[in-house]
């Protein structure tokens, strides 16, 4: 086997000899180890990369292809009547809406967090600890048994079916300050002692020195705005039930029950996944780091 | 932005050098902090305000009131019931109470699979991904993570087509002569079906001494029917959408495995699980705690894919506190009933965590502080256990789910 002796070589070139004298590898650069690590590895990633391409496919499909042979991956004829017919269940309203939304929230979140956890992080100011505490204690509040709450709160400030209703709760998160304030106090204080010396104001210091050293934290937390509000599905629930404000998530979920009945149109809530995935998966391949970073680090147990 | 300009407008009037006037203490140059210090704090702690703190305040009393999702719950015509909507949910005969112990039952069989499968799986795949010698991590790691990234709703409508009576997964499963059940629409429990299977019962003639015995409004026979089969189609999407973020989480904390203490154990002869037990699973003590954390919080929170594939269906098989509590709320008009509900899901939530937290307490904190002094070692790449959002998880929101959940 061809792939064993290559192997076998890299592991020499690498392998550590140790002391031992009997020329002992680690036993995690044995060959045999690798290729079960490889085995392994790509049985799983076949179990966790197929179910995106026979969405891919079945997207390309007619209905009776898609049935019938639901494990291939080549349509048979190639059909775009799923992507025509999303045309007609207001699809593209639903893409708009969750632009919208995304952007602004996302704009929001970046500008609005990084304000709060400058503040948290450098600011002195009466009530820090209790703000801090306070944000703290939001993250501990499971998001799922906010749903009536919410509602409730809509409903009596009027703002229940408007677009403020699908943005403005979602301007700020607890997470996004917590981790801008991480990233502040890493940020030696000698920079903004030298601004403020030179009699810049608190905004100014934060507008033109802090925050464009604080990259790395804005892009994080652009991503995780983007990605949490673009997936967002509970808070659109319940914050309004006109069809004109339906965003993807509201509208695509409901494409099972609603218009299109829970019939054999599988081609098109396959297009539809598809649709409302791409914007993610380029975001998320072109800023992977981030994502790990955002998935990893600035984290607190309260 | 208008708050911007008002901001640094703000700012800048606070920031004046204090004239005589001036009888506040200042600290020098650092004058004017306290105000600039809450104006910058201001939107987060009104929107956080407004739309958490004040909304559980509202919906408390709405737990523990007659009103019916007409005009304002504080106009006059609304009631003060007390414990009456509690009662229904917990003690009182009926069906509600039935609906909200057999959401609890679903939950509960849910959450003792989803999170040891995803704990566990995540630890493997992490472990095997942690070969220094492994050519294309970054694909593997990719493919792993993607699912977590996703909307809840996307995933949810390819495993509904995947897993249809003549689905993907049950053409893969004839391959092997294996006849798949029609999954969502199969509501027989996983107990039920084992203990069939080794002649322990027959599932057509339940014994008399399980279908007897009841408590809550279920019966023994009941309580241990274990997930259905549609449910447990939930439970498989879930733990592979979720193992991605665990497996970053693992990942980055076997990185930071003493290598020398490895190579100590392999010149005492220990064997590859040996050293596993003895060195990477004590290293790994505090992530494995965290992870299991964050799987609890998440798994009580499914409310996504519920709503799109099943709504709780089939015979209420796949109900979980979460979808019933909405479901209480905007389908039957029960505000009172269903605002109680969430009160008892972030109940049972608080006190599962605070259990975990207590219990492995101090451990948790010296990891913690390891954890921060490798963090300044490392500046600001440094990893700290610790949540940034349930995903969706959920997923935003999930986790964060989401928030929340997740990401779930």
């Amino acid at each position: 086997m061809s792939v064993t002796t290559e192997g076998r070589a890299g592991a020499t070139a690498t392998g550590t000899i140790s002391g031992s004298g009997r020329g002992r590898r680690r036993a995690w650069q044995r060959p045999t180890t690798l290729l079960l690590g490889y085995g392994v590895l790509l049985v799983f990633s076949v179990v966790y990369v197929y179910p995106f391409l026979i969405q891919l496919a079945t997207s390309f499909k007619t209905d009776v292809d898609a049935v019938g042979n639901p494990l291939s991956l080549w349509p048979d004829p190639v059909s775009f009547a799923a992507f025509e017919r999303l045309g007609e269940v207001a699809f593209p309203l639903w893409a708009m809406n969750s632009t919208i939304v995304a952007v602004l929230v996302t704009a929001g979140r970046v500008f609005f967090n990084s304000l709060a956890g400058y503040a948290l992080a450098r600011l002195k100011f009466k009530g820090r600890d209790a703000v801090f505490t306070a944000v703290l204690a939001v993250l501990a509040v499971p998001g799922v048994i906010l749903l009536i709450p919410k509602f409730l709160v809509l409903n009596q400030l009027g703002m229940y079916n408007s677009y403020s209703a699908l943005v403005v709760p979602l301007l700020v998160d607890a997470a996004g300050v917590f981790i801008m304030k991480q990233f502040f106090e890493s940020i030696p204080v000698s920079v903004e002692e030298a601004a403020r010396i030179d009699g810049a104001s608190t905004f100014r210091i934060f507008w033109s020195v802090v925050l464009p050293m604080a990259k790395p934290a804005l892009i994080t937390v652009t991503i995780l705005s983007f990605q949490g509000s673009w997936n967002e599905l509970p808070h659109f629930i319940v914050a309004s039930n006109e069809p004109a404000l339906y965003t993807l998530t509201k509208g695509v979920a409901n494409l099972t029950s609603g218009q299109l009945g829970s019939g054999q149109q599988y081609p098109v809530t396959m297009a539809a996944a598809l649709l409302m995935t791409i914007p993610v998966a380029v975001v998320f391949i072109v800023f992977q780091r981030y994502f790990v970073r955002g998935g990893t680090a600035g984290a607190e147990k309260g | 932005m208008a708050h911007d300009l008002q901001d640094r407008a703000d700012a800048q009037v606070e920031d004046r050098p204090p004239g005589r006037e001036g009888t506040r203490r200042r600290r020098g140059i650092r004058g004017g902090q306290g105000v600039a210090g809450w104006l910058f704090v201001a939107p987060t702690v009104a929107v956080l305000g407004l739309f958490l703190f004040v909304p559980i305040v509202m919906a408390l009393w709405v737990s523990l009131s007659d009103w019916t999702g007409r005009g304002s719950p504080f106009s006059g015509d609304v009631g003060f019931v007390g414990f009456e909507n509690y009662a229904r949910i917990l003690t009182e005969p009926g069906l509600t109470r039935s609906d909200f112990w057999t959401s609890i039952r679903n939950n509960v069989y849910y959450v003792l699979l989803v999170v040891p499968a995803q704990t566990v799986l995540a630890l493997f795949l992490a472990t095997v991904l942690n070969n220094q010698l492994l050519k294309a991590k970054g694909f593997f790691r990719t493919a792993f993570y993607f699912p977590s990234v996703t909307s809840s709703v996307a995933i949810s409508l390819t495993f509904l087509f995947l897993f249809t009576g003549t689905g993907a997964v049950n053409t893969f499963l004839a391959f092997f002569g294996v006849d798949g059940p029609t999954w969502f629409s199969d509501s027989r429990g996983l107990l039920h079906l084992l203990g069939d299977g080794i002649g322990l019962w027959d599932t057509g003639s339940p014994p008399e001494a399980l279908t007897g015995p009841s408590a809550l409004g279920l019966s023994l026979w009941e309580w241990l029917a274990g997930p259905s089969v549609a449910l447990s189609v939930i439970i498989i999407l879930v733990v592979w959408t979720t193992t991605g973020t665990f497996l970053l989480m693992f990942l980055a904390a076997l990185q930071d495995v003493p290598v020398e203490v490895e190579e100590a154990a392999v010149v005492d002869g220990a064997n590859r699980w040996q050293r596993f037990r003895a060195v990477t699973l004590p290293h790994l003590r505090p992530t494995v705690l965290l992870v299991l954390t964050l799987g609890l919080i998440g798994t009580w929170q499914v409310f996504d894919q519920i709503y799109v594939m099943t709504d709780g269906g089939p015979a209420k098989t796949t109900l979980t506190p979460a979808f019933l509590s909405y479901f209480y709320a905007f389908e039957s008009f029960e505000w009172g009933v269903a605002a109680a509900m969430s009160f008892v899901l972030f109940a049972i939530i608080f006190v599962l965590t605070t259990l975990q937290r207590f219990l492995f307490r101090d451990k948790d904190a010296a990891a913690e502080r390891k954890a921060q002094r490798r963090q300044r070692g490392r500046g600001a790449r440094g990893h700290r256990p610790g949540q940034a959002q349930a995903w969706g998880v959920q997923h935003s929101n999930t986790a964060t789910s989401e928030t929340g959940g997740g990401t779930e």
